[in-house]
């Protein structure tokens, strides 16, 4: 990829709130710009391109959000794909970076998920007016339902077992244990996960993200430019995004959108599986994240529930995943991309104190949105600290 | 877009019926299930659609289905707080394979939730919800 070692993702935000009911989704998107331009040294006056989308904003969102801060950017990227918006976002700003539409681009998210009383995960849906919905909504799909039959097929097909669906959430929780501002930081066992009630089968309780309320924003700009900043840069080296969907009734359900956009930023960065110290899934659910480290290709299809047994997905594992404690256990307000990116840039800095990897020089990202059962997107971000 | 009329009694979603869609929703009001076939590629199609998705042809024909599928995928639904859900709890959603190769979104009925599995051999039932709309869904096959 032309781009690749050439832009940086020079500071980083994430709000500690989980909970605001005091604060606009807008204060909180604002809040979180300030402090990522603090973290890196920038001001308000640098920055000339603006990508966000969220869950509360209007279909011109980012308009409204440039009213609110008084921006005229040169760039917008208003992409919205769910939860891995953020994730694609980076790769954008990068190539309007890298072509000369802007010098400075932040990406920013809110959300009050938690204190509007958004029922995200199991609220029903009625669809947006997509041809595709008239034949879904009338038969009550919910986000948990529409994961739940990804992991019912798992197991059939594979005989992928509840236990070691329940080793990724309670090893996110040991992760949210470090994390001061995580939402919820009492360990959990895998006798817990099984114990709690069934939401939609084969998913308990704890094989479902959290919601919460929270916000964050990325820096990103030039590597040259990122290297006069405060923070050591994280450079991006590679990049991919696509989506998978009922493709006209004839898919194979357990391959999805990581399957491409892995294999893209894998090419485009040059490097190998090997190389990743640490990655941030997208864990919506438990089954999220097995299925995602599958189509990424750290393992075979199939071997998921093996792969993330015996502790191999811990801070101090073979590949840990979700450090901050991910959004089974840290945050969730909906759309979650953004603190993947957050969490990777902190450990390629070092900044992550008890939970820190060690030797963190490359780490992976990858965003979902959407359902894995229904339509979703995928996006990957490789990115390293040299 | 036209809009079908919710009587208060049913209170799930009804579908957002669309000039391209009509066609096979009234079909289904017939209690007749029929995917889409691409005249020049030959290519089946669901949902149905103006033009093919693998070479854009808009020559389409419609193939009747007998109505025969395999459970692909499923989950049975403990928790679902929209209106006409919640009062239904537990529900089994599906994608259902039909025997033609074609999967869909339904709901399992005239079935324990417990006794669902996996490859279970389906057929269609056609469930009028209101007087304007049929929905198809599968039970097990007899």
């Amino acid at each position: 990829m032309s781009l690749s070692r050439k832009i940086a993702v020079a500071g980083v935000y994430e709000h500690p709130t989980r909970f605001a009911p005091d604060k606009s989704m807008y204060q909180i998107m604002a809040e979180s710009v300030r402090g990522a331009l603090d973290d890196c040294g920038l001001t308000i006056k640098d920055v000339d391109g603006l990508l966000t989308a969220g869950m509360g904003m209007g279909p011109m969102g980012i308009v409204g959000f440039c009213d609110y801060l008084n921006l005229t950017p040169n760039y917008l990227d208003g992409t919205n794909i769910g939860g891995s918006s953020f994730v694609a976002h980076t790769a954008h700003a990068a190539a309007a970076i890298h072509a000369g539409l802007c010098n400075v681009a932040v990406v920013v998210y809110g959300s009050t998920a938690a204190s509007s009383r958004f029922a995200i995960g199991t609220g029903g849906e009625r669809g947006g007016g997509d041809p595709c919905d008239q034949y879904e909504f009338p038969f009550g799909p919910t986000t948990v339902g529409a994961y739940a039959m990804i992991a019912q097929r798992h197991m059939h097909d594979y005989g992928t077992t509840p236990e070691q669906l329940a080793e990724i959430a309670v090893t996110m929780r040991l992760h949210a244990s470090m994390n001061p501002v995580a939402k919820y930081r009492d360990p959990i066992t895998v006798a817990d996960v099984l114990a709690s009630r069934v939401i939609s089968s084969p998913l308990h309780l704890l094989d479902c993200c959290i919601i919460s309320d929270g916000g964050g924003a990325l820096v990103i700009t030039s590597a040259e430019r990122a290297r006069d900043l405060k923070k050591q840069p994280a450079y991006l080296l590679g990049a991919g995004e696509t989506v998978r969907h009922a493709a006209r009734g004839q898919r194979d359900f357990l391959e999805i959108a990581a399957a491409q956009s892995g294999r893209l930023a894998f090419e485009r960065a040059g490097v190998a599986h090997k190389d990743i110290d640490m990655a941030m899934i997208y864990d919506s659910f438990t089954i999220t994240v097995l299925s995602t480290l599958e189509n990424l290709g750290f393992c075979k299809r199939g071997e998921g529930g093996a792969f993330v047994s015996g502790g191999r997905l811990r801070f101090d594992g073979a590949l840990p995943i979700n450090t901050d404690g991910g959004g089974l256990s840290s945050n969730h307000p909906g759309m979650r991309g953004m603190f993947l990116v957050i969490e990777a840039v902190k450990q390629l800095r070092g900044e992550c104190g008890p939970r820190q990897v060690k030797d963190c020089k490359t780490a992976l990202v990858h965003g979902t949105g959407g359902a894995l059962g229904t339509r979703h997107s995928g996006a990957t971000l490789i990115l390293a600290n040299q | 877009m036209p809009q079908e009329k919710e009587p208060r009694a049913y209170r799930k979603p009804l579908p957002h019926i669309d000039e391209e869609s009509r066609p096979w929703w009234e079909a289904v009001q017939r209690h007749e299930l029929y995917l889409q076939k691409c005249r020049e590629c030959g290519d089946l199609r669901f949902h149905p659609r103006a033009l093919c998705t693998s070479c854009m042809s808009p020559r389409t024909e419609w193939v009747r289905c007998k109505g025969g599928g395999r459970i692909y995928a499923f989950t049975v639904t403990n928790q679902n707080q929209a209106a006409g859900f919640r009062e239904s709890l537990p529900y089994v959603m599906a994608w259902v394979e039909l025997d033609e190769g074609v999967k869909m979104l339904t709901n399992i009925v005239d079935c324990p939730p417990e006794q669902v599995k996996i490859g279970m051999p389906v057929e269609a039932v056609f469930d009028d919800v209101t007087p304007a709309v049929t929905l198809v869904k599968f039970r097990p096959a007899r």
